[in-house]
């Protein structure tokens, strides 16, 4: 007899009131997770959307976090040679981009993504992407920005002393340095990014979480899905810290 | 070098932090001519360093002009950046790239600015390190090297881009000391092959030695000015006869 049919007679004895062994009981409560009626299907889902919200609010929060960073960075730098009225109002909308953003909940900011502003799009994923891309774009720049002022001024003084002018002085003196005191912190907020994804359930997109509770409410049994979700959760979350570390590790080498 | 030409000259020169509570600089002016070497004296928080980096516009003074090589680099329609590469700066706290080799450090601004293919660039950097003594540890990073080092690494690398002046901000005060006479000897060698200098520091007796001209500033103006035996010897203001007491 295999797995399968044993697992299958063994529901119906549960069902039937007979006590099991804790080993067969075990082997129920898995099947009943992730086999039944393939079930299985319905995690490989949620991974995926997981890892779609996840990619891609984390390409808009970086590249969003870049351009903040840069143009607050940049005016507070050159405000006293150059002041610039455009820059100025960047500057400003910048401020209270980061001061909104950082100062509400991520759940309220999802809501009203979902519910106030994209209310009749029907791509979930797109809708959430875009939520997580904003609010880690605010944390991102901060990081970024905190990376480059970490660089001391000397070395800003040293490169343009030497003629150098603020971009080329930015490009070869002052980001190679920043990059080692951005990227712990960045790998931070992008393994908190991730994991934060999983209240995407409240706007009903089916992730990982929403497939671990889906199973729950139907099995009467959490034990097996949500352990098993977190596992995978534990897994993702590995190797991004693994592949964080080693380009730490690759640019420390190239650079000292 | 002919004694009249002037290289750089400072007009009334401001320095106002703060909406003018502060003020660094209360109307300075100087002539820098070719192959001088002027020495910047005076009490801590005399404005001597932050005219030093009016000069090259490190610091943007707020009032009054610095005439270099016959632009007034204190128009902003001027770019600065063409105009820094002809004056090198040496500072306080060395402020070597420490993420690059001291070849590195030396050849970034002459390949980048001045368009030297590799080669030449470190051609030049090279002979520039054998003259301080420091041509085995091209390869180096500047956290391997002493703080007199890197001092001369920090005054070769602003050579490697041919200045027609030389500034240093107080070049020896973070050394230990007995490191300063190895960056004093290589300012001296400078100063005798012509290079107009203008520096910042405390050491009186390179003042007096290699100096062929004292400025003494207090309260963001030139108090006195003069050769430096006439100046040691004869202070005429009470307030330089004090500083020196306490400095010689």
């Amino acid at each position: 007899m295999g797995w399968t049919a044993w697992c299958e007679q063994l529901l119906i004895q549960a069902q039937g009131g007979s006590a099991l062994g804790p080993w067969a009981e075990l082997n129920k409560d898995f099947y009943q997770a992730f086999v039944q009626e393939g079930r299985w299907k319905m995690y490989l889902e949620g991974v995926g959307n997981t890892l779609k919200v996840a990619v891609l609010a984390l390409i808009l929060g970086v590249v969003l976090g870049l351009l903040v960073a840069m143009v607050r960075t940049f005016h507070d730098q050159r405000r006293e040679e150059r002041p610039g009225f455009l820059l100025g109002i960047l500057n400003g909308i910048c401020k209270v981009y980061t001061t909104v953003i950082r100062g509400t909940p991520m759940m309220v900011q999802l809501l009203i993504m979902a519910f106030v502003g994209f209310k009749s799009s029907r791509n979930l994923v797109g809708v959430a992407a875009l939520a997580f891309g904003i609010n880690s774009g605010a944390y991102v720049a901060e990081i970024i920005r905190g990376g480059l002022m970490s660089v001391d001024a000397g070395q800003m003084e040293a490169g343009r002393s030497l003629g150098l002018n603020y971009i080329q002085t930015m490009r070869h003196i002052i980001i190679p340095q920043a990059v080692k005191n951005i990227l712990p912190a960045l790998g931070n907020e992008l393994i908190t990014l991730l994991k934060e994804t999983s209240i995407v359930t409240v706007i009903g997109l089916r992730d990982l979480t929403k497939a671990a509770q889906l199973v729950t409410s139907k099995t009467y049994g959490g034990f097996m899905a949500l352990f098993g979700v977190a596992l995978v959760y534990l897994a993702m979350v590995m190797v991004l810290s693994w592949l964080m570390g080693r380009l730490e590790r690759r640019l420390r080498s190239s650079e000292r | 070098m002919s004694g009249k030409d002037v290289l750089i000259q400072v007009r009334d020169l401001e320095k106002h932090f703060d909406g003018g509570s502060i003020r660094a600089l209360n109307g300075v002016s100087a002539d820098i001519r070719r192959g001088e070497v002027v020495v910047v004296i005076g009490p801590s928080g005399s404005g001597k360093s932050t005219f030093l980096r009016c000069l090259n516009l490190l610091e943007r003074p707020t009032g009054g002009a610095v005439v270099f090589d016959g632009v007034d680099i204190t128009d902003p329609k001027v770019n600065i950046d063409l105009h820094r590469q002809k004056m090198g700066m040496v500072f306080q706290h060395f402020n070597l790239f420490p993420h690059m080799t001291i070849l590195k450090n030396m050849t970034l601004a002459p390949m980048k600015l001045l368009k030297k293919s590799r080669e030449e660039a470190e051609e030049k950097a090279l002979t520039l390190l054998d003259r301080v003594g420091l041509r085995d540890r091209a390869d180096a990073y500047p956290s391997q090297l002493s703080g007199g080092q890197k001092q001369r690494i920090a005054i070769v690398r602003a050579l490697c881009m041919e200045p027609e002046v030389m500034l240093f901000d107080e070049p020896t005060s973070a050394l230990d000391p007995e490191m300063v006479g190895e960056v004093l000897e290589v300012m001296k060698d400078l100063a005798h092959e012509g290079m107009t200098m203008v520096v910042v520091t405390h050491e009186m007796g390179f003042a007096r030695e290699v100096g062929t001209r004292v400025i003494f500033m207090d309260g963001g103006i030139i108090l006195e000015e003069d050769r430096p035996q006439e100046l040691f010897a004869h202070p005429r203001s009470e307030r330089l006869k004090t500083f020196l007491a306490k400095v010689l």
